[in-house]
């Protein structure tokens, strides 16, 4: 554990006139949990997208298994090869069943064989309750099963970091359940993954670190009992009397 | 921070890099560009018949002369696309919408519809104007029309609002059942929910192909002049049939590719506001 997984630097990113990251550092060690909270707007979202290069960055470095992947010539394609991404809106592909969705990236982009492929994505269909399901198309699940769905199709690729954007955002609290399962399961495997998140019960639970996001900035971050239970920053207290109903420093 | 910030050592460098490689894909594209099309152009001009062809083809002198003879008359192609067009439009969505409906009573309209795409849409389009063309006039019916290019005309509205009904019928199927519901769920009726949420939703998707059967109407006010209409190319066939040279139908080719650029462009400029608007932020 001498080399961190992913180490952001510094990450400048600006849209048109508001800054939305302004500075922003965070270190990922393998088998992290690390989740990002915050309002609405702090820049959650795009520090993950930021990562996963699907924006460009003003400034500021990101490493990603011990290589400086804000290099202009470091292929993005070879990145995301070793990074999953899942998204608040699933972005499943309507045209295609769940297990196609699922075996389009290792079939297409690492070679494997459609038997292997299949077999893997059905494996991990099962294992996520929907093996039932999975030569149906997304539009005909429901929504927990299709975020489900996304994250196996994020997994089958065997990435060494997930990047989950407020997978659980557009899912009531009973669904809310069904797919923090997996991503509890996934943590407790030894996945490393940088969550964003309004899951606060979650993000104390599974987090091995968790980041506060104010104004583009990471103003306070640490393990979640310090994060949760005494918060240094005013404005972190703040934020989690208006998220946590029981918060500390009532 | 946010008025001091200066980009760091590493960004500046990063910038360096965008700098050469956009210079060196700038170079490429260029190379590329200039082999590709002086080979093109070496390769027409070194075939044996090569001097005969730019002679009845290109020929400036009969280009200057036949310019005023084409330009005189092409506003008719221009108008009867003028004209043709708002029609299309208006019968092509009328069609589609009556295809879509689920409404009884509109079931004779439906099946009219159907006949309507099914058999305008199968008729070769030059069959169609010279059916109407020379037939509907023969018909010495009082008060219609005589001319040769109205009916031309009739018969390219009847032909297209055939193709552009299926565009708009594809659009309005495309656009995905979530987007009825919830205006069901508003309280808006089947009819109100096609007006105001599902068609404008679906003029904007099949914009492109539209724009495909516009330009392909503009070209095809070319057949009028198979009824004996005088319309640019026929004063160009004229030209031809005189003075033994194809020039005048380069001539008025050329017109017919400046007159469909302009849409293109519009069309182009529509699509980036309806995105720009519409499409913020890639999440």
């Amino acid at each position: 554990m001498n080399e961190p997984l992913l180490e952001v630097r510094d990450l400048r990113k600006p849209y048109g006139e508001r800054l939305v990251l302004d500075g922003v550092s965070l270190t990922v060690n393998p088998h992290d949990v690390v989740c990002l909270i915050g309002s609405s707007g702090s820049g959650k979202s795009t520090l993950l997208r930021c990562i996963d290069l699907l924006e460009d960055i003003d400034d500021g470095v990101i490493r990603f298994e011990g290589r400086e992947i804000s290099d202009p010539r470091v292929d993005p394609r070879e990145v995301r090869q070793r990074m999953g991404m899942v998204f608040q809106a699933y972005n499943l592909f309507p045209h295609l069943t769940v297990l196609d969705n699922c075996t389009l990236a290792p079939r297409r982009v690492h070679g494997v064989g459609r038997a292997a492929a299949e077999e893997r994505a059905r494996d991990l269909l099962a294992r996520f309750g929907l093996a039932d399901e999975a030569d149906k198309h997304p539009d005909r699940l429901s929504g927990g099963q299709q975020q489900r769905a996304a994250l196996v199709r994020a997994l089958c690729t065997g990435p060494s970091l997930l990047l989950l954007d407020e997978i659980t955002a557009a899912l009531d609290p009973q669904l809310v359940g069904e797919v923090l399962g997996i991503v509890r399961t996934e943590a407790a495997a030894g996945t490393t993954m940088v969550i964003a998140t309004h899951e606060m019960a979650f993000a104390r639970d599974v987090a091995t670190h968790v980041c506060f996001l104010d104004g583009g900035r990471i103003l306070e971050q640490g393990p979640p009992e310090q994060i949760f239970s005494e918060p240094r920053e005013p404005r972190t207290r703040e934020f989690l009397r208006r998220v946590l109903p029981t918060a500390p420093g009532l | 921070m946010t008025d001091t910030w200066a980009p760091s050592e590493r960004e500046l460098e990063r910038r360096r890099v965008r700098r050469a490689r956009r210079r060196s894909s700038v170079l490429v594209a260029t190379a590329a560009t200039v082999v590709v099309f002086a080979l093109l152009a070496l390769g027409v001009t070194s075939t044996p018949g090569w001097e005969r062809v730019r002679e009845t083809f290109f020929d400036p002198g009969h280009a200057r002369d036949v310019l005023p003879d084409i330009w005189g008359v092409f506003w008719k192609n221009v108008l009867i696309f003028l004209a043709a067009e708002p029609f299309i439009l208006l019968i092509g969505l009328a069609l589609a919408l009556v295809r879509v409906s689920r409404s009884a009573l509109l079931t004779p309209l439906r099946i009219v519809a159907v006949l309507w795409t099914d058999v305008l849409r199968g008729v070769p389009t030059v069959l169609l104007i010279l059916l109407l063309g020379f037939g509907v006039p023969a018909l010495r019916l009082e008060g219609l029309p005589t001319s040769g290019l109205f009916w031309a005309a009739v018969a390219l509205v009847l032909s297209y609002s055939a193709y552009v009904a299926e565009v708009f019928r594809a659009g309005i199927d495309s656009i995905h059942p979530s987007q009825l519901n919830s205006a069901s769920a508003l309280g808006l009726s089947r009819g109100q929910a096609l007006r105001f949420v599902v068609v404008p939703q679906a003029v904007r998707r099949v914009v492109p192909p539209l724009l495909n059967d516009f330009v392909s109407l503009q070209k095809d006010t070319a057949l009028v002049s198979l009824v004996g209409a005088f319309d640019a190319v026929y004063a160009a066939r004229d030209y031809t049939a005189y003075h033994f040279n194809y020039t005048a139908y380069v001539v008025v080719a050329l017109f017919f590719v400046v007159l469909t650029v302009p849409l293109a462009r519009f069309t182009d400029w529509l699509q980036r506001r309806w995105v720009e608007k519409e499409r913020a932020g890639a999440l």
